[in-house]
């Protein structure tokens, strides 16, 4: 039966869909890092999404069934869609899933597996829109297909907007409400006349309900009782004075009117002043750091030099400073105290700078306005990377939450403020003289500190330091630790300084040129003296042997394998496993743990869901007896799955180093990516009219190409687009990704398009291979990067490319 | 008569046969509860002796371990929970609080070191079950809870179990309990960034201080803070497991 081509109302209808699927997607990882954290969100939403793959599935068994019935079947998906959407976030707040017990208790497995199955809903019913409508309208694939890339494109838009306007439980009503208006649309223009005039008014009616009960509801979300935020609300006397959301995060301003908070990591033991009354400031309910409040009196502040960050101002008298990640301010605090001329803030959320830059000026003692203080809203590595200035000291301080660093949970997390060429760009802004200052948690045993000493060990060889173990020292308290390296070697003087400093605060030397044994370990006492063994070791002798040897992944991180926090290693996991029931749980680094459940979840789910329903429903799938056409369909629809996600996931985190925003690279990146790969699709009918399976050829070697010109000469291309402004960035940046998204855009389309001349009833199997591979996809890629890094990344992707050219499903006869 | 009598007697009969069998079976779940404290002692002292070289010993102080098979863990944690009381796990008591490992206690009892005699300071009752514990080793307990409503659950709690010395108050720990200052020690379970300046003071000279850091369910170490005779301050990091993370010549 040939149909006719699709309304072009249907094809919005598919593009609203597609547009809303990916924003809920985005939101929901928002939301769940707000109520439970970041990286379980990644978990969770990662298998949700495999709503796409049992949506094939489901399309392939009902195929005849659901076509005979094809306008109401997806009005129906997407008034469930619509509704779905908030009502299965309402009902998985109600479940009491507690994720830092899962390892504890079976019961919390299940809660999660209840999450999994609600949130995986909305995904199924708008993938069962997409998918019937690929199989509906078959020869124009490339047009549906092209709907649905777009969509995602404005989709990853318009949600980023979005979250800057409006908080994150009240977009699951526009959600919603875009759903219903899609169902409108189909009920209304694509058939007007498969329905009556009741279920017009029905909609209707469900759309003005929902209207209105997002805007007036306060379905306030169910944060974990764990998170640092609901902890301290149970002090009598603290509340929530605002919140701010934006996708950077939701920011809750908390003030606590009995009991003065008192943020002060760090402080030495000796200290003998608190902190004056501060307001704390949580991002996504966790990670709270304080706006401290200064009438101008340094004494009231003197806390501030009672840490190891205090280091710098105490051996020589510095004049210009660069704070990168200023925060709410504590460290321009203590640069201030410390009485110096110019400090440069650099902070990356504007929400955060605008609470202490204007609605707790007042409070903040006007800490950002004087002439003196220069705040940068930017990303810290780009603004230095860009800057002509050089300072007296650079200085980043404690960036990450303990509770989270410790435990390992960032291990997902790429960063570039840490990799070796970071550090090369901060040593090379510094004045001669200068120092680089970093200060980061303590940890037993010790993790950071001994990575990032190798690392700027090795960005000082790359920078042709001699001796570069002579510009070095590291100080530890009980809590902090910081490494200073100075452009130049430390003289006696300054050594003398920081002997006295730390004598004084009880702060352990742990490093400095010319240290012996019996300097170190006196006041913070470890069980040997680890973090002066590591730097001795990683300095002096050769430290290649120290990193392999160490038990945790102490090898500097790189701008092409960018996982700073990635301290596993497999060697030492069942040394971990068997010290477990012993409180062994610090040692276990469970965020790279997790990436591997969810490889495992998500690649035994997809499998269940090819393999099952391949080995007992062959024909219900639509596979005829003896036939092996469909190993050729499952192996060009997964590698095309495995290979698109790689090759975006690469390119995002390229473009991160010349856009210098993760969140602006990511939008632009995803969105262009989509919407050129949505024209691509377009197009590739041209090429889909010829019978020749060899056309496959031409959009995968542009692929090939253009990715490996790319991929290859990425330096240059950051140098080259540094210089300009960021609007010229983002327009080049657009202009690089476009070609290769609208190659990616092609084989996709054009192997559906294929099919429906030869096998149609393989369409939504292959739709379904194509979403579970997708979802595998996503958490292979980081597993890879960070392994081997963004380049073996995309030669990988370029192999799984080739793969699918030689398995193009083309003519029967080859099947 | 006789059947009068029957029937007099029948409801008397049954009652003392319900009470009776209620007894028994109130006696048997004490037996099972002791019996079952008794295999978590053991199973302690075994990871003890795995883990002996940052305590220094292989053996846990006797008063100490006395106390884990005396404490009747399953009166501190919520009804639906006791069935795991004594398995060596922390576990949720509400108000977003928990009651930490068992493992973690005892270790940390022990490390404070503590007499019949000692002066001791908790900053954060919580379940009460770390105080109960330090109740049975040291004459003088102290203990301060942030939150009123398990503050006020906790000070219940431990008059009913007999802990009547047990001093307890709902307030802000940060400046410790200065009326029954100076003490041996202070042990802090509640979160801070930094340690209180004040607690420091109200700590005796050759007093400790035990503070475990990480997050509600798990510990990622513990900080032993030591005061000497000359009031100079000094912390141990202790992990609580036996692991060298350098191997080989280093």
């Amino acid at each position: 039966m040939v149909k006719a081509k699709p309304a072009y109302s249907l094809l919005l209808a598919v593009f609203i869909t597609s547009a809303c699927s990916l924003a809920y997607e985005v939101l929901l990882i928002r939301l769940f890092s707000i109520i439970q954290w970041h990286h379980f969100a990644y978990l969770i939403i990662s298998l949700a999404l495999l709503g796409y793959g049992v949506s094939g599935v489901f399309l392939a068994f009902n195929r005849a069934r659901l076509t005979a019935v094809y306008p109401r079947a997806i009005f129906a998906n997407l008034v469930l869609f619509a509704l779905s959407v908030p009502g299965c976030f309402w009902i998985s707040q109600q479940i009491p899933f507690n994720s830092v017990q899962i390892l504890w208790s079976i019961q919390q497995f299940w809660f999660m597996c209840a999450l999994y199955v609600l949130l995986a809903l909305p995904f199924f019913f708008a993938a069962n829109v997409i998918g019937l409508t690929f199989y509906q309208y078959r020869q124009d694939a490339s047009l549906i297909y092209a709907a649905d890339l777009c969509g995602a494109g404005i989709g990853s838009l318009s949600i980023i907007g979005a979250l800057f306007v409006l908080l994150p439980d009240k977009i699951l009503f526009v959600l919603a409400g875009f759903g219903l208006s899609a169902a409108m649309l189909v009920m209304a223009l694509a058939f007007r006349g498969a329905f009556g005039k009741a279920s017009v008014w029905m909609t209707l009616f469900m759309l003005v309900a929902l209207s209105a009960f997002g805007l007036l509801s306060d379905m306030s979300l169910t944060v974990s009782p764990y998170k640092d935020l609901n902890q301290l609300l149970r002090i009598p006397g603290t509340r929530v004075v605002e919140q701010y959301s934006s996708p950077l995060g939701l920011l809750s301003v908390v003030e606590s009117t009995q009991m003065p908070l008192r943020h002060a990591p760090g402080l030495s033991l000796n200290a003998d002043s608190e902190p004056p009354p501060q307001l704390g400031v949580f991002t996504d309910a966790d990670n709270m750091s304080a706006i401290t409040q200064y009438d101008g009196n340094p004494e009231t502040i003197s806390h501030l030099d009672q840490t190891t960050s205090a280091l710098p101002y105490h051996l020589q008298k510095l004049h210009r400073v660069l704070i990168l990640g200023a925060g709410t301010g504590s460290d321009v605090l203590q640069a201030r105290y410390h009485g110096i001329e110019h400090i440069d803030a650099v902070e990356l959320n504007p929400q955060i700078v605008d609470l202490v830059k204007k609605k707790y000026a007042g409070f903040a003692g006007q800490l950002y306005d004087p002439d003196h203080v220069t705040v940068h809203i930017a990303e810290a590595r780009g603004f230095v990377a860009t800057s002509r200035e050089q300072f007296d000291l650079i200085a980043i301080s404690l960036l990450d939450a303990f509770g989270a660093s410790a435990a390992g949970l960032y291990a997902l997390s790429e960063t570039y403020l840490y990799t070796e060429q970071a550090i090369a760009e901060y040593l090379r802004h510094l004045k001669p003289g200068g120092y680089l200052g970093l200060t980061r948690w303590i940890k037993v045993p010790p993790r950071d500190l001994p990575k990032l000493i190798a690392t700027v060990k090795k960005a000082l060889t790359h920078l042709k330091v001699n001796n570069p173990e002579r510009n070095i020292v590291l100080i530890r308290s009980w809590q902090t630790g910081t490494l200073l390296v100075k452009n130049g070697a430390f003289s006696d003087s300054e050594i003398a300084e920081l002997k006295h400093f730390c004598e004084a605060r009880s702060f352990d030397t742990d490093y400095y040129p010319g240290i012996n044994a019996t300097e170190v370990n006196r006041f913070n006492i470890m069980q040997e003296p680890y973090y002066y063994q590591a730097a001795t070791a990683l300095l002096v002798e050769q430290g290649e042997d120290f990193i392999a040897d160490y038990k945790f992944n102490i090898e500097p991180s790189t701008d092409d394998r960018p996982y700073f926090f990635h301290f596993f290693k497999w060697r030492t996991l069942p040394e971990i496993l068997s010290l477990l029931g012993q409180g062994g749980i610090s040692l276990l680094e469970s965020g790279y743990l997790l990436l591997l459940i969810g490889l495992v979840q998500a690649a035994s789910v997809s499998l269940i869901l090819i393999v099952v329903p391949l080995a007992l429903w062959k024909r219900k799938l639509g596979i005829s007896s003896g036939s092996r056409r469909h190993f050729r369909v499952l192996s060009y629809f997964s590698c095309l799955g495995l290979a698109f996600l790689f090759i975006e996931i690469a390119f995002i985190q390229k473009f991160i180093l010349v856009m210098h925003h993760p969140l602006y690279a990511m939008t632009v990146v995803v969105s262009t990516f989509l919407l050129s790969a949505g024209i691509g699709s377009h197009y590739s009918k041209k090429l889909s009219e010829t019978i020749e399976k060899s056309m496959i050829i031409w959009p995968i070697a542009g692929i090939s190409l253009v990715s490996t010109l790319y991929i290859l000469n990425f330096e240059g291309i950051i140098d080259f687009l540094l210089q300009m402004n960021d609007l010229t960035k983002i327009i080049c940046s657009v202009g690089l990704i476009a070609p290769l998204g609208f190659c990616m855009g092609m084989p996709f389309p054009m192997g559906l398009s294929s099919l429906s001349r030869t096998t149609p009833e393989l369409i939504p199997w292959a739709w379904g291979v194509n979403g579970c591979a997708s979802v595998v996809s996503a958490i292979l890629a980081t597993l890879i990067a960070m392994q081997f890094g963004f380049t073996v990344l995309v030669f990988m992707a370029l192999g799984l490319y080739g793969l699918a050219a030689l398995s193009f499903p083309g003519s029967v006869r080859e099947g | 008569m006789k059947n009068k009598s029957h029937f007099v007697m029948s409801p008397l009969i049954m009652a003392g046969l319900i009470l009776a069998c209620l007894m028994r079976s109130v006696l048997a779940e004490e037996a099972e509860y002791t019996k079952q404290r008794q295999r978590l002692v053991d199973l302690i002292e075994v990871d003890v002796r795995l883990t002996g070289q940052f305590l220094g010993k292989d053996v846990l102080d006797e008063h100490v371990l006395q106390a884990l098979r005396k404490v009747p863990r399953h009166e501190f944690v919520p009804e639906n929970l006791r069935p795991y009381a004594y398995q060596n796990k922390p576990l949720p008591i509400g108000h977003g609080q928990t009651i930490s490992q068992p493992y973690i206690v005892a270790i940390m009892t022990d490390l404070l070191g503590l007499t019949q005699n000692s002066r001791v300071l908790e900053i954060g009752t919580g379940s009460a079950y770390q105080a109960a514990v330090l109740a049975e080793v040291a004459g003088n307990v102290y203990s301060i809870e942030i939150i009123e409503a398990l503050g006020q659950k906790a000070a219940g709690l431990l008059k009913s179990l007999g802990y009547e010395a047990v001093q307890t108050r709902v307030g802000d720990g940060y400046y410790g309990w200065e009326a029954a200052a100076p003490f041996d020690a202070i042990i802090v379970t509640a979160s801070a960034s930094h340690i209180p300046p004040p607690l420091i003071k109200q700590l005796k000279p050759g007093g400790r201080m035990i503070i475990p850091v990480g997050s509600r369910f798990t510990v990622q170490h513990l900080i032993l803070v030591s005061k000497d005779q000359d009031n100079k301050v000094t912390t141990r990091q202790i992990l609580p497991v036996s692991f060298v993370p350098l191997t080989g010549q280093h």
